[in-house]
């Protein structure tokens, strides 16, 4: 089964990078769920968490401050100008 | 000893000193550069991301935002001028100063109010002493910029270039910012900030910061995205973005540059101490010779005299 890389950025440093099958999140229209294959998307992200489940099944939780969040041929880059991911485990590299 | 010699030895420990600590104020410059540098590269995924989605949304659409609207006949231009806090950096605030300046005659000349906006203790007092008017003044993170202190500036700018003429508001807005093009090498740089041209793929070219990326290798087409919620949201949410994104990387190439021309000038501080030293050491030991000649004459001469006396 294919998988996502997932890039999550903020404004002063790349926090997060690594594999995963499925991402959740939510923006200004509603929640988002990304899957593999998903259709090029550019959201805006509101204020929340957002979830990332890794190839074996972990999931882990994120907190950011709005920003965005595209998906592009299975690489889903999401973008805050603070993201805090105190909660986050290193798993996943 | 000779009084002279003294004077000379006096002066040999006030420049050793002097030296010492413009040799330890070098070394702290080159480690904090090292660091500066790093938060810059550290920097460039966020400002990657950006812009490759504001240029995704720009060539999707022909959204018209007012960031990016210029008006045909503009009569006031913001000029936010980043300079040095401290001191003791050669010639960077000056040249970068110098620069604005330019720039603001340049601005008046073709008949616009310029509006200045300070960073850096430098360009405050420079303004300070010339009795001129400015904007508003950010000092105090120079050499070691952080996002939030460019959201502040961002921010501020922002407003006031959407405000209304009459209130005030501004038709451009100019970032004079030094660029960092390697240790030896910084330059002042002119950059118009607002409004925004959006730069369209693989297109980006002078305009673009020494430190952004050229998002889209040429040729590559961005993908037909879906935008959620709509395109003009989604320029609306990231234009502001980008223009902190840009401030805040302005900012870090300027504390980079700042801290290598402090480097570079404490160098050869302490290079010209070492020939200082050097030079008042040859005098001292003149001096040394000279009072010794003289002693062996007096004793000489004495001598003879006491000889002639004799006879």
């Amino acid at each position: 089964m294919s998988s996502l890389k997932v890039e999550m950025v903020a404004a002063d440093r790349k926090v997060w990078e690594g594999e995963a099958k499925f991402v959740r999140a939510r923006s200004i229209a509603g929640e988002l769920g990304i899957m593999p294959g998903h259709s090029p998307l550019l959201g805006i992200l509101v204020e929340g968490e957002v979830t990332i489940e890794s190839v074996d099944g972990q999931r882990q939780t994120v907190t950011v401050d709005g920003g965005f969040l595209s998906v592009d041929s299975d690489v889903v880059t999401i973008v805050a100008e603070h993201v805090d991911a105190s909660s986050m485990h290193t798993s996943g590299r | 000893m000779g009084a002279q010699m003294r004077i000379y030895r006096q002066r040999i420990k006030s420049v050793s000193s002097i030296k010492k600590i413009t040799n330890a104020m070098e070394l702290i410059a080159a480690a904090r550069v090292v660091k500066a540098r790093q938060r810059a590269t550290e920097a460039m995924p966020y400002t990657t991301a950006l812009t490759r989605a504001v240029s995704a949304v720009a060539s999707n659409t022909n959204e018209d935002h007012p960031l990016t609207t210029s008006s045909s006949d503009a009569k006031r231009a913001g000029v936010v001028i980043i300079a040095a806090d401290r001191g003791l950096a050669g010639a960077y605030s000056v040249s970068a100063i110098k620069r604005a300046v330019e720039l603001m005659n340049h601005l008046q000349g073709e008949g616009m109010e310029v509006v200045p906006y300070l960073v850096g203790r430098k360009a405050v007092a420079y303004f300070k002493f010339r009795k001129r008017e400015y904007a508003q003044e950010w000092t105090g993170f120079s050499d070691a910029p952080t996002f939030e202190n460019a959201k502040e500036i961002a921010d501020r700018i922002t407003a006031d270039f959407l405000k209304d003429w009459d209130e005030g508001g501004h038709d451009e807005i100019h970032v004079v910012f030094t660029r960092f093009r390697s240790m030896v090498r910084q330059d002042p740089h002119v950059l118009r900030l607002l409004p925004l041209e959006v730069v369209d793929a693989s297109d980006e070219g002078e305009e673009g910061l020494d430190l952004s990326v050229n998002q889209y290798e040429k040729g590559e087409i961005p993908p037909e995205y879906d935008f959620e919620p709509g395109a003009a949201e989604v320029l609306d949410q990231l234009l502001p973005k980008y223009v902190r994104n840009r401030i805040y990387t302005a900012l870090l190439s300027s504390s980079a540059s700042e801290l290598a021309a402090r480097q570079r000038a404490m160098k050869s501080a302490t290079d010209n101490a070492g020939d200082l030293i050097k030079r008042y050491e040859r005098l001292a030991n003149q001096a040394r010779q000279a009072g010794i000649t003289q002693e062996i004459s007096e004793i000489v001469g004495g001598a003879d005299a006491l000889a002639d006396a004799k006879k």
